[in-house]
């Protein structure tokens, strides 16, 4: 007896469901700009492990599995009860609420917010901010790959957030996600496009939460800060451990101005980050930092590329991993610095917990240094738990899980440390010891 | 309180402890000095139980318990503390929270209802007081960014807290000046009552001119070479170790 596998061409498949994507929107800049984009992935592979930047991470099961687009599937039903449990608390916050990539108005809370700056699905970007969505949209992405492709031929509404010139957000927004699927494996393509003005400043808490069964969730956010511009991104992943992960940020920094981005990675099955960020003018400063914690067979990579093209700017990179059972990390940091970019300043560090034998880390530190006067460090550090100081907190008549749980928390605080929301802090201090005693 | 009978042990495979023989009565205070690598803190490990450390023969008797079969943390429970020579940083985890844990884990062990939180707090501010903590280091991570001394009178504040009934201090003078000296010192003599007993591991004669032992121990090569009142300690410091080691290597 044999069993018949149907096997599927990732890239047919996801071209067929572009083209009806294609075919149901109206909008005749974003369709356009969908069946180039379309073409563009016909004609392209998806990245194997022969794929440099992409060889820890193996997308076989990913691209072997028959994804529907959420857009053909019945509508996955969220209730104001669902988003109560998930949405993170305790502090003020405008609320967006997605479900499978789609704005849900009723489950959201940002009324307020639209006196003061500009939210709307893609496609209504178009209509009131034509000039800065064209001059944005899919350009501020680098080193494209097939899952760039597929993004913006697949996505359906996406978010356009337009912060104005001067304008200072007291309250953060938190952008909630929630993803999920019934019965058939759902493919949900997420798209955002940030961009904040000149002296304004916001803070995006990103939060991703799975429901359901099997889903692959791909994200694509573009971000561009202008002149002397702040914004601080919060992303807390927290996908169901059937899922898969891919999300791509490309962010485009103006002179004087400042990205922070936390990067915290709890669930999935496979994850996949990459955040690139150019320092396209001087005085820049870009934080990106990042935490994540991986058991069972979980598969976490997070690769960064900062490219400091002018001089007089400052990169800070921390990230952490805590890994358990078979689980499997993987942390790729690039960091160009162009001719012109003297005086840079770049740090660099990761730092890896294992705490089990079955579990792997793959690190690798790329940095590329054009120009002679700059300040570039890189250091990468894999161990266990400090023994000593397990000892000491034993020695107290603390027993061994919660002292396990306290040295994790000292081990993840440098990166928890430079949140600015007290509860979400308090939040993730929370997911990280429910993350670590999960079975 | 505290028996121990031919204790022999090792680190890394290296015998360090060459058969130490020691009995600590409650309401006594001992020091055990001796040079540099004799083996006083390894026994001060051995002791509390450090996995590092392997207990290769002899006994170990705590209040009437085999200490040497116990878990580090039951030691604990059971009344036995460590003040540390290198107290280990914590970040993240506040001091209050820390004792606290520890605190309630220890009468959980004992059959004691947890401290209320009112009664918790009371008795911190009244600790603290003894040491000259204030309230800030205390709502401050575990030893993280304190100084050398903060970080020994956090150990002896930790004491306090604890009320354990056999002390064990390793070196917790060493590095102090004259100031932080008395303050850990008054830490210890406000512990000290005849239902518990001391033991000071030290380098230096200078703390036993605070802390008064009754028996002053000079180990040696992993061996307790001799034992004395507290006058032993003035001799030591007139006359070094040379007198006594003479002939024992």
């Amino acid at each position: 007896m044999s069993v018949e596998v149907k096997k599927i061409d990732a890239i047919e498949h996801y071209t067929l469901s572009a083209e009806k994507v294609i075919a149901n929107n109206k909008n005749k800049f974003i369709s356009q700009l969908q069946s180039e984009s379309k073409s563009k992935l016909s004609s392209v592979k998806f990245p194997t492990l022969k794929t440099e930047e992409w060889k820890y991470t193996n997308l076989k099961s990913l691209l072997g599995s028959e994804f529907i687009h959420s857009a053909e599937l019945e509508e996955f039903k969220i209730t104001s009860e669902d988003v109560e449990k998930v949405k993170s608390i305790n502090f003020e916050n405008y609320l967006l609420v997605f479900v499978n990539g789609v704005l849900k108005k009723e489950l959201s809370d940002f009324q307020e917010l639209q006196n003061k700056i500009l939210i709307s699905t893609i496609p209504e970007s178009i209509a009131n901010n034509k000039t800065i969505v064209e001059k944005h949209l899919s350009k501020i992405a680098v080193n494209k790959t097939a899952f760039d492709y597929l993004n913006l031929s697949n996505f359906v509404d996406g978010l356009f957030i337009q912060i104005p010139d001067n304008v200072v957000l007291e309250k953060p927004i938190q952008i909630l996600n929630i993803t999920g699927s019934m019965g058939k494996p759902t493919f949900v393509p997420t798209r955002n496009l940030f961009v904040v003005g000149k002296n304004s400043e916001a803070t995006i808490v990103q939060k991703y939460v799975g429901k359901g069964e099997k889903y692959f969730n791909n994200i694509s956010s573009e971000v561009f800060i202008d002149t002397n511009g702040t914004l601080n991104i919060y992303k807390i992943e927290l996908e169901n451990e059937n899922s898969y992960h891919v999300d791509k940020t490309d962010v485009l920094q103006s002179r004087d101005s400042n990205f922070n981005h936390f990067n915290f990675s709890f669930g999935g099955k496979l994850v996949r980050n990459d955040i690139n960020t150019e320092l396209a003018d001087e005085n820049i400063e870009c934080t990106l930092n990042g935490l994540y914690i991986a058991n069972g067979k979980q598969h976490i990579d997070n690769s960064t590329f900062i490219n400091h093209a002018k001089p007089h700017c400052t990169s800070n990179e921390l990230y952490k991993g805590i890994l358990d059972d078979k689980s499997r990390g993987v942390f790729s940091g690039k960091i160009l610095v162009e001719r012109d970019a003297q005086l840079t300043n770049a740090y660099q560090n990761n730092n890896t917990i294992l705490l089990s034998d079955d579990a792997t880390v793959d690190t690798k530190p790329q940095l590329e240094i054009y120009a002679d006067d700059v300040k570039c460090t890189h250091g990468a550090t894999v161990g266990q738990l400090d023994e000593s100081a397990m000892f000491y907190i034993l020695s107290r008549g603390i027993p061994r899980d919660k002292a396990r749980a306290m040295l994790i928390t000292a081990f993840a605080e440098s990166v928890v440390t430079g949140v600015k929301i007290e509860a979400l802090r308090n939040e993730l201090n929370s997911l990280i010891n429910e993350n670590l005693n999960r079975d | 309180m505290i028996e121990i009978k031919n204790l022999k042990a090792k680190i890394d495979g290296k015998e360090i402890l060459q058969g130490i023989n020691l009995q600590v009565n409650a309401g006594e205070v001992h020091a055990i000095m001796g040079p540099n690598g004799s083996g006083k803190s390894t026994l001060a490990n051995v002791i509390a139980g450090h996995e590092k450390y392997e207990a290769t023969s002899g006994t170990v008797t705590f209040n009437e318990k085999d200490l040497l079969s116990m878990a580090t943390e039951d030691r604990a429970r059971e009344g036995l503390f460590l003040g540390f020579q290198y107290p280990v940083e914590i970040p993240g985890v506040s001091n209050a929270i820390f004792l606290q844990t520890a605190i309630n884990e220890i009468r959980k062990y004992n059959n004691l209802p947890e401290l209320t939180p009112k009664d918790f707090l009371d008795k911190m501010k009244e600790k603290a007081k003894i040491v000259g903590m204030d309230s800030s280091l205390i709502s401050r991570s575990v030893n993280t960014g304190f100084s050398g001394g903060e970080k020994k009178k956090n150990e002896i504040f930790q004491l306090l807290m604890l009320e354990p009934k056999l002390a064990i201090l390793d070196e917790t003078d060493s590095g102090l000046d004259i100031d932080a000296l008395r303050v850990v010192s008054n830490g210890v003599n406000e512990f000290k009552n005849k239902n518990n007993a001391v033991i000071l591991v030290t380098h230096y004669q200078r703390l036993l001119d605070y802390i008064v032992p009754d028996f002053i121990h000079v180990l040696y090569n992993g061996k307790i070479i001799k034992s004395g009142g507290k006058e032993l300690a003035l001799e030591l410091e007139e006359k070094g170790y040379d007198w006594i080691t003479k002939g024992e290597a």
